[in-house]
């Protein structure tokens, strides 16, 4: 496996290092777990497509040098179907918030989940709207504090998304965390390896909103968080379990109908 | 600039903009934010979006603070906000949203269906660029999608414009002549992240001028339910969108009473169409939204040169204020136009509707600012002083190599 800052740099643009982000984001991280699990499978940078959506995630495609499409908020899963469909021998991963994925873009994803279509899903999950400033997301646990919902915090449940992407029919998902370095490629590697719709849900930092507003501390202390919250599972409300929940080989969408020979054109 | 002119520009500055001693320095977002909490709405159903979200972060901590006693609904996007806000409007309640581009695009099927159904809610807007590319800077190109919605909507120049646009499109929207949605749009991040100074009136003054809302038709009724959003075919689908166009344009009237009750109340009159040094001028720019301002200065630095150069804005788009604007106009006046969104393939919207108005003047179209570009005072003056060079045939795109200008 690579290290850090090693053979990953052909899927890098490292020139347009600093990312926008903010410091101490967990966006970065898993900018730097998806180029080392692209390392590790091999595929050329050119034969690979990340696709964003709308948000702090949204931005990751552009740090990547692979093919890029920056998309509209909620679509990116949608604008990647046509893509997987049309170029069957290009890696379609699709790199998507919470926010994008599951409240906006919610029909999508359990629609691609439904056709297990080919394509890997990396969810961010910061339990929060990060680049409009910290409002409250289908994914914020109850109680917490958001722009949107101060004071007491908000009183809506919340998603859990691996929940949701099983029930819908995904045949590969699993989450890990920002804090899990060695974890995270591994499950990104097999994601993508798998055939059939992958999602992996990434729990990352947000010091800037959801740490400050909730009183986490800054990203160090965030990191030790999102290892408090995922060690054991336990009845916590809040916690979030990792690991792989499901990695089942069905037919992918297409496959039935022949859609997903390679078509090449001159 | 010589002496002369400069000491013009300030004795006009100070006579023109001189802040109340009762204003507050507050934000456009914060001043509708305000305007809201004062109107305190039953229900408020929102995404976030930029430049919009300020209104309902502001908004949020009112009501966690229990200042208003409306139902916050974070919906899971604008298509499902704007839905909600269609049911609780048409359920009889007090609704607002707040929205901008993209968030714009996907409520406009619901727009428009709200509109048909004669559903009185207030939507602001921090009128923002279209995506691709994606931007996120102040343009117009937004509500001009709403244009045929059938949706009444206004622009403010000024964060108070916004304030007190706010107050009266509540009233508007649910005038029983009128009975839609009301859009109250204010420049992305111009108007609604810079701070002015803004009269902010009184709370009983402005649950005063708002009263309660009395619905005529509502569906939460049980003694008298009725149906709404029936289907309708050919023979019944014509009136309908007949008498919702008849509503649109009854608004312009209603919107003459609603300002004229509320100058009493603020001391501030809000017309349809405002002019600023048109009476003897030569040469008069038509404009929407926060770059009047900036030709406010440049009119005034043109005069003290001996230009006979005017401002005509408007702070209502639908219904097309023309009685107003024809009152305005004299014969011979050159209009330049300005534009901040385009519509491709045929002349700028602002313009079209101009000059579909306008007889006995020549008109120019000038195309400005998309996506948040600004537009210099010096630019204006730029315009005005080429404007025998402004082609007649096409518009001109302000600041683009091979542009006119
Ligand atoms: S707002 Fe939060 S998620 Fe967005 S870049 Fe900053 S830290 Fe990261």
């Amino acid at each position: 496996m690579p290290r850090f800052g090693e053979s990953v740099d052909r899927y890098l643009r490292r020139e347009l290092l600093p990312t926008v982000w903010c410091p101490g984001c967990g966006n970065g991280s898993i900018v730097q777990a998806l180029a080392m699990a692209l390392a590790r499978i091999g595929r050329e940078p050119e034969d690979v497509v990340v696709v964003g959506g709308i948000g702090c995630s949204g931005r990751t495609p552009f740090y990547l040098a692979t093919n890029a499409l920056h998309t509209t908020h909620g679509r990116a899963l949608a604008f990647a179907t046509g893509l997987k469909l049309a170029r069957p021998d290009l890696e379609v991963v699709v790199t998507s918030g919470d926010g994008d994925s599951l409240a906006i873009g919610g029909n999508h994803f359990i629609h691609a989940a439904r056709r297990n279509l080919d394509v890997t899903l990396l969810l961010f999950n910061n339990a929060i709207y990060g680049m409009t400033g910290g409002q409250a997301a289908p994914t914020t646990p109850t109680g917490s504090r958001t722009s949107t919902s101060p004071g007491s915090g908000s009183t809506e449940r919340s998603f859990d998304a691996v929940e949701l992407a099983m029930a819908a029919g995904a045949t590969f998902v699993a989450r890990t965390t920002t804090f899990d370095v060695q974890e995270m490629p591994l499950y990104i590697e097999r994601a993508i390896r798998h055939r059939g719709f992958s999602m992996v849900e990434i729990i990352t930092q947000c010091p800037t909103y959801y740490g400050r507003l909730n009183r986490l501390g800054e990203a160090p202390a965030m990191l030790v968080w999102e290892r408090d919250m995922t060690g054991e599972p336990s009845d916590d409300q809040h916690g979030w379990k990792t690991g792989v929940f499901r990695d089942d080989d069905l037919p992918a969408y297409g496959d039935l109908t022949g859609q997903n020979s390679v078509r090449t054109r001159a | 600039m010589s002496k002369q002119e400069q000491q013009e520009v300030q004795q006009e500055g100070c006579r023109t903009s001189r802040p109340s001693p009762d204003a507050r320095l507050v934000t456009g977002a914060e001043a509708v934010a305000e305007a809201m909490r004062q109107i305190d709405p039953d229900v408020m159903a929102v995404y976030p979006i930029t430049p919009q979200t300020p209104i309902i972060e502001a908004f949020s901590q009112y009501v966690a603070d229990g200042r208003v006693h409306t139902e916050l609904l974070l919906m899971e996007s604008e298509h499902s906000a704007l839905s909600a806000v269609v049911g609780s409007a048409l359920a009889g309640a007090r609704t607002v949203t707040a929205t901008a581009s993209q968030g714009l695009a996907y409520m406009i099927e619901v727009l428009y269906i709200a509109a048909a159904l004669r559903a009185p809610f207030v939507m602001a807007v921090g009128m923002r660029a279209l995506s691709g590319p994606i931007n996120i800077h102040a343009d117009h190109s937004d509500v001009m999608l709403a244009r045929d919605s059938g949706a009444v909507i206004l622009i403010a120049e000024t964060a108070e414009e916004a304030y007190d646009l706010t107050v009266i499109a509540t009233r508007l929207a649910e005038d029983p002549a009128v009975m839609l949605p009301v859009l109250v749009g204010q420049d992305g991040f111009i108007t609604t992240h810079a701070a002015e100074p803004v009269r902010l009136l009184d709370d009983a003054l402005v649950r005063g001028f708002v009263g309660e809302y009395h619905v005529p038709y509502p569906l939460l009724d049980p003694g008298r339910p009725t149906t709404q959003g029936a289907f309708s075919m050919p023979d019944s689908y014509f009136p309908q969108k007949a008498q919702e166009e008849a509503a649109t344009r009854q608004a312009g009237g209603r919107f003459l009473t609603l300002a004229g009750d509320y100058a009493r109340v603020s001391g501030r009159e809000l017309s349809a169409v405002e002019t600023y040094r048109t009476e003897d001028a030569e040469v008069v720019l038509v404009a929407m939204g926060s770059v009047v301002g900036t030709m406010k200065d440049a009119v005034d630095r043109l005069r003290a040169r001996g230009l006979r150069v005017g401002v005509l804005k408007l702070r209502m788009f639908r219904p097309f204020p023309e009685d107003a604007l024809r009152k305005e106009i004299s014969p011979g006046q050159l209009l330049l136009v300005f534009d901040r969104a385009l519509s491709p393939g045929s002349w700028p919207p602002l313009f079209l509707e101009v000059a579909a108005r306008i007889r006995g003047n020549s008109c120019r179209s000038l195309v400005f600012g998309l996506g948040g570009r600004d537009l210099s005072v010096e630019a204006v003056m730029t315009v005005v002083e080429g404007r025998e060079d402004l082609p007649a045939n096409a518009a001109s795109h302000l600041g683009i190599a091979g542009g006119a200008l």
